[in-house]
């Protein structure tokens, strides 16, 4: 056998063993205490609200770039109905130096984000969310002293064309939530950036 | 088995997801090696080099390298010249297959959307799945 053959056959073994962790629709999310932009640490408890729409995000991924004016509005929309939006930068820096803090701030000023854009410095809190790509958005809905997971997935179903978005799933999400109505589409998938882990 | 020398990508080579599927699920003894991949995803380059090197050093064998750019359909101008500069010879397809909620479980069930990943499959049979890149173990 050719060495390249080996090389597929162990990459095929290799593939069984991939595991997937964190949250489920359902589970109970933990709060968390993390940096934001302005230098003042935030926590989910610090923030009146309903519940939260977090989502994983970052500076350099174009599928992130492609959602930062999207954003901007969801939030508006979501804060009305109790739901203000929460983005958290998971990214290694050192690898990815465009998704450090500093060039955080500098993203946050140009796209004018009204929402709190949070630094996941030891990628802990993406870790126990189970995210693993950017953007990558958890619906979380406060239910008596509990902080439920209700919806995780994808923004809306088109992110190469705002214009041409026709299911918005996080807007649905937070109209039913607001509404004490069950979460229609409780789970989508998206393509996008790995979120880039320590080495 | 054809093989695209580094002539870039044409409007012919934008596929949906039954064109995929057509091309990765047949029956025959062929193993298909499909990876997607996008321009600007660099754990996804670092990693071209051994599936390029895979699909020239396995061309006798019945073995099919396939590179599923999910570069957006805007950007195939910039996909087609990164082919070229980088002077990939195994064959390229650009996905532009819509709302991607209603095509990733059916490559896997397990996968988030996160690329790099991988699949294999051979006689219609999906052998393998992985979700991020293999440079740690190669």
């Amino acid at each position: 056998m050719t060495k390249a053959i080996i090389a597929l056959m162990s990459l095929i073994i290799f593939s069984s063993f991939t595991n997937h962790e964190g949250y489920h629709v359902g589970d109970n999310a933990t709060d968390f205490n993390l940096k934001n932009i302005d230098g003042k640490m935030v926590s989910l408890s610090s923030i009146e609200a309903k519940g939260y729409v977090i989502v994983f995000t970052c500076n350099h991924c174009p599928f992130a770039k492609k959602y930062e004016d999207r954003l901007v509005k969801l939030n508006k929309l979501t804060s009305k109905k109790g739901y203000p939006l929460v983005a958290i930068n998971p990214n290694d820096a050192e690898q990815y130096p465009e998704d450090s803090f500093e060039n955080m701030q500098i993203r946050a000023k140009e796209k004018k984000f009204n929402f709190p854009y949070l630094h996941d410095e030891s990628q802990q809190i993406a870790r126990t969310y189970g995210a693993t790509k950017t953007p990558h958005v958890f619906v979380l809905n406060k239910e008596g002293k509990e902080l439920k997971v209700r919806y995780i997935g994808a923004i809306d179903d088109n992110t190469e064309s705002a214009a041409d978005v026709k299911i918005k799933y996080v807007e649905n999400a937070i109209e039913a939530l607001a509404e004490n109505k069950p979460v229609e589409t409780e789970v989508t998938k998206a393509i996008g950036c790995s979120i880039k882990w320590k080495k | 088995m054809i093989f695209l020398l580094a002539s870039g990508l044409k409007a012919q080579d934008v596929i949906d997801f039954e064109g995929l599927q057509k091309r990765i699920e047949k029956q025959n003894d062929t193993l298909y090696l499909v990876n997607f991949w996008a321009t600007w995803c660099k754990p996804c380059i670092a990693e071209l080099p051994f599936f390029e090197n895979a699909s020239e050093s396995l061309r006798d064998k019945p073995i099919k390298v396939l590179l599923v750019s999910l570069d957006f359909k805007s950007d195939l101008e910039r996909v087609s010249e990164f082919i070229q500069k980088k002077q990939i010879s195994t064959e390229v397809v650009l996905l532009s297959a819509g709302n991607p909620n209603d095509w990733i479980d059916k490559i896997d069930p397990s996968w988030s959307g996160a690329i790099p990943a991988t699949v294999f499959y051979k006689n219609k049979i999906k052998l393998a799945f992985h979700e991020g890149d293999y440079t740690k173990n190669l």
